[in-house]
């Protein structure tokens, strides 16, 4: 458990040594969101009917930018194979890489979201579903995100080639997601697109780590 | 003859379902024909040049 | 070199098989489309759109089984380590991504007449999409790497982390209210299809398993002369 906690601490004092990542990803946040108002035109009624869409997309995407470098640097210095070395079991190594990852991208996420969603028009009634789904959604994303990165670890194009591979897997999120935000919009119950997205994170939490500890497997040998 | 081809109508919609999926699995055929065609012609160049390593082994070549 | 005996042998076979299976082709394809086209009843809601059956859905069979093709391939190879393994796992790829392909694009030009609509986002389609993706995103790891080996692996642990999309292609015209028609020839009651539909059905599906089956070995056949033909140069840099 002190390894466990250890490397998470680890990973998050590295963030914010290297504080301008964590803005980074929420500047891109900000400027594709923006991006949607400024290309399609700033007509209230069409930005409040695809808010849920533009920011869950954009969640995603802002995600996929460090997987790349999440396990690279380890790589790099050999760090990775002392882990391995060390008796710590590789599917931990990736629950605290995922757990690292979330906090310092998809919780600040999370947060930022709601203010982005004020530029959008969103409903007032889809606040909490949007709220809610991104912080039960996020955390899946980054699972499945240690899942590629691990596979890509010494890749040529490792940042393109994440994104190619975790973002199908994180289809069903994107959609049961923008569900409950448009349920939500409309006054409908968003407690059923709720819990598929916790029934997906669930599964995720035992299953991801274990893909990327066998990946990661692949990666020292 | 003709009412067979205008297929009551549909005749936009299968033919070109046809022609895709036999399309496609020409292409892959014609693909991975050539492919091991040219990647078994090249590795018998290499032989006959006498740079297979198991060739040269058995006829008691010295390596260069 | 001796790693690579065993895999001789098998291609020994395999070429054995070519003539037959390209026969089983032809004729299986000919007697397909022959009762398919022209002998074959017009369905009475679909009318002639239901022909499009006959070359979308053993394209979707095809498409399935191709990926439990790369599945098998790649567990073999991450326990055992038989390089002839990962060469089928690597061959299975773009030809179970052409099924795919195939099975959309026939899909899409069945819709429209059938329901109004190119594309659905419903749970059948985006599943067939994602496998798709999982296809061309396992081309793509698989050949990232400097390293055709870690290339390998990494491509055999990402398939059997897509396996899961399997069931859910199959089950999801069950499990979700789909668009797309529920399963009328593989199901646990018995099929709901006409006969007289049936057999041009497996005819065309055992003709696409042939085509298959060729396209496999061939490829098998490629990517094996290109190790070969990279052993050969590494070794003449090495003398």
């Amino acid at each position: 458990m002190n390894g466990f906690l250890a490397l998470i601490a680890r990973d998050l004092r590295l963030a914010r040594r290297q504080g301008a990542d964590v803005a980074m990803t929420l500047a891109f946040f900000v400027v594709v969101v923006a991006l949607f108002p400024l290309g399609l035109g700033p007509t209230p009624a069409l930005l409040a009917r695809i808010a849920g869409g533009v920011l869950w997309v954009t969640a995603l995407l802002a995600a996929m930018l460090s997987f790349d470098r999440l396990f690279q640097q380890d790589a790099d210095d050999g760090g990775l194979d002392l882990l391995a070395l060390s008796g710590m079991p590789l599917v931990l190594v990736a629950l605290a890489k995922a757990v690292a990852h979330w906090l310092t991208t998809g919780l600040p996420t999370v947060l930022l979201a709601p203010l982005l969603a004020l530029t959008l028009d969103l409903p007032a009634a889809a606040y909490p579903a949007l709220v809610t789904g991104l912080l039960l959604g996020t955390p899946t994303v980054s699972l499945l995100g240690t899942v590629g990165a691990a596979l890509v670890v010494g890749a040529r194009r490792a940042g393109v080639l994440v994104a190619l591979i975790v973002l199908p897997l994180t289809i069903p999120v994107l959609i049961f997601g923008v569900a409950a935000v448009e349920a939500g919009g409309a006054g409908l119950p968003i407690q059923p697109h709720l819990t598929l997205l916790a029934a997906l994170l669930a599964a995720a939490i035992p299953l991801a780590p274990l893909a990327a500890g066998a990946a990661l497997r692949q990666a020292v040998e | 003859m003709s009412e067979f081809f205008a297929m009551g109508g549909y005749a936009g919609f299968i033919w070109p379902s046809y022609a895709v999926a036999f399309g496609v699995m020409a292409g892959l055929l014609l693909w991975a024909w050539r492919t091991a065609r040219q990647g078994e012609a090249e590795v018998e160049r290499l032989r006959d040049v006498g740079l297979d390593p198991r060739r040269r082994r058995d006829a008691g070549v010295d390596a260069p | 070199m001796h790693r690579f005996a065993n895999p001789t042998r098998f291609l020994r076979l395999a070429n054995a098989l070519l003539p037959w299976l390209t026969a089983a082709a032809v004729l299986l394809l000919a007697s397909g489309l022959w009762l398919g086209l022209l002998r074959s009843p017009a369905d009475y809601q679909q009318g002639e759109t239901v022909r499009i059956m006959y070359v979308h859905v053993p394209a979707a069979w095809m498409a399935m089984a191709g990926y439990t093709t790369l599945a098998l391939s790649s567990l073999a190879f991450l326990v055992w380590k038989h390089p002839l393994a990962d060469l089928s796992a690597r061959a299975a790829s773009p030809i179970g991504a052409g099924f795919t392909a195939i099975a959309l694009v026939t899909g899409a030009l069945w819709g429209q007449p059938m329901w109004g609509t190119w594309w659905v986002w419903d749970a059948r389609l985006t599943s067939v999409l994602v496998l798709l993706f999982l296809y061309l995103g396992h081309m793509a790891l698989t050949n990232a790497f400097d390293d055709p080996e870690r290339g390998g692996r990494a491509g055999a642990v990402l398939a059997l982390v897509g396996v899961v999309n399997l069931p859910i292609i199959k089950f999801s015209v069950d499990w979700w209210n789909t668009l797309h028609q529920p399963a009328s020839v593989l199901r646990l009651g018995g099929s709901t299809i006409d006969p007289a539909m049936m057999k041009p059905l497996f005819l065309m599906a055992g003709g696409y398993l042939a085509v298959f089956g060729i396209a496999l070995i061939l490829r098998i056949r490629a990517l094996y002369a290109e190790r070969r033909l990279r052993q050969l140069r590494l070794s003449l840099t090495d003398a």
